[in-house]
């Protein structure tokens, strides 16, 4: 039982909710219906939003790479999806995200919130942010950065569009300009 | 039993189900029984194709769903049983090749050679319905009643570990990719 005191995480960090609101409105303006996602701080609203959304399936992921999985057969069935993550949890997908993204030319929409950038006060996400873009690069993975409210609606939009042009997987990097009120 | 017997068994099911199948063996030997535009094989990213089959479970709620795994793979993806379990699509048989070994790769033992239970495993997983069988008339009428059930069933198949003796088909990835997309696409369309 949770004590009377307790207090949602969620509740208790800055995480922008007006930022989280445009990402998932500019989510489901691309056709988006599936979303997989393993919580991460940053990512709370967004994962509750799609939750709350009738109109959005939520699969809730024990691992990352599962989530490479379910959009691939996701697109395979006609199926818009996205794929949220950590960046760590972005490592932890890279041979799913290989073997199965780009081996089969699957066009994944990955947003990824980059931690252990500039203002990281967590130490055990420091190491990430540094190789994040690095692997993205040698992946040959598009990815574009999403560091204020005026690049959300067209960057996603963009994002969404070259990866079905393209039939490639591609990165938004969710950072905490954006996602962070402090 | 042999898993090519296995799959001969229940081949006629298979007509109106789209199914995902593991690299290797499997692969090989389906489409040695005869390829179809509703077969997927996911011929890499070992551990994903129960997600994969899960991904058009949800997104088709329409279709009926066979995965065709295996141990070596099954093992690399434990925590995707949790999650398949979790969203328990109806419309999804969860089938595993249980040989006990990684056969495509040289035969090592995997870890249910020494004990570990697949269908246990499974079923402590939250999966609704899970069996292992050993026999081919007893895969045969687990799978046709998996299929009539309406619920998520994982159905671990004892195999004999022997298999084809190579795996490049001449199938290329993209070409069934894309087959199948568009199958499933015209399925939607009532075709």
């Amino acid at each position: 039982m949770l004590s009377a005191s307790f207090t949602p995480y969620s509740l208790a960090v800055p995480v922008s909710v007006e930022s989280s609101t445009a990402i998932y409105r500019a989510l489901k303006e691309t056709g988006v219906r599936i979303v997989s996602a393993l919580p991460e701080t940053w990512l709370v609203h967004l994962i509750r939003m799609a939750e709350d959304d009738d109109e959005m399936t939520l699969v809730r992921l024990a691992k990352e790479e599962e989530g490479v999985g379910i959009s691939t057969g996701a697109h395979l069935a006609g199926v818009k999806s996205a794929m949220l993550m950590q960046n760590h949890g972005f490592l932890a997908a890279i041979n799913g995200i290989v073997s199965c993204g780009q081996l089969y030319r699957i066009p994944l929409l990955m947003l990824i919130s980059q931690r252990g950038s500039f203002g990281e006060q967590d130490p055990w996400q420091c190491e990430g942010g540094g190789v994040t873009e690095h692997v993205l690069e040698a992946l040959r993975i598009p990815f574009d950065r999403l560091e204020a409210a005026e690049h959300v609606g067209k960057r996603i939009a963009k994002a969404q569009t070259l990866a079905h042009s393209a039939s490639r997987p591609v990165a938004l990097l969710l950072c905490r300009d954006l996602m962070w009120d402090d | 039993m042999r898993r090519l017997d296995a799959l001969q068994a229940v081949y006629p099911e298979l007509e109106r189900c789209v199914v995902v199948t593991i690299m290797g063996a499997v692969a090989a030997e389906l489409q040695s029984i005869g390829h179809r535009p509703n077969f997927f094989y996911l011929q890499h990213a070992m551990g994903l194709a129960s997600s994969v089959g899960l991904g058009i479970a949800l997104g088709r709620p329409e279709l009926q769903v066979v995965v065709f795994d295996g141990d070596g793979s099954l093992l690399m993806n434990l925590g995707g049983l949790t999650t398949l379990a979790r969203y328990r699509p109806r419309n999804l048989v969860h089938v595993v090749f249980d040989n006990e070994s990684l056969l495509s790769v040289g035969g090592f033992p995997t870890a249910t050679s020494t004990g570990s239970d697949l269908a246990e495993i499974a079923k402590a997983a939250g999966v609704p319905h899970t069996a292992t069988v050993r026999g081919l008339e007893e895969f045969r009428e687990a799978f046709l009643a998996a299929q009539k059930r309406d619920d998520l069933t994982t159905l671990v198949a004892k195999t004999d570990a022997v298999g084809p003796s190579g795996y490049v088909t001449d199938l290329s990835l993209l070409e069934n990719r894309y087959e199948f997309a568009r199958h499933l696409k015209q399925l939607g369309r009532g075709e």
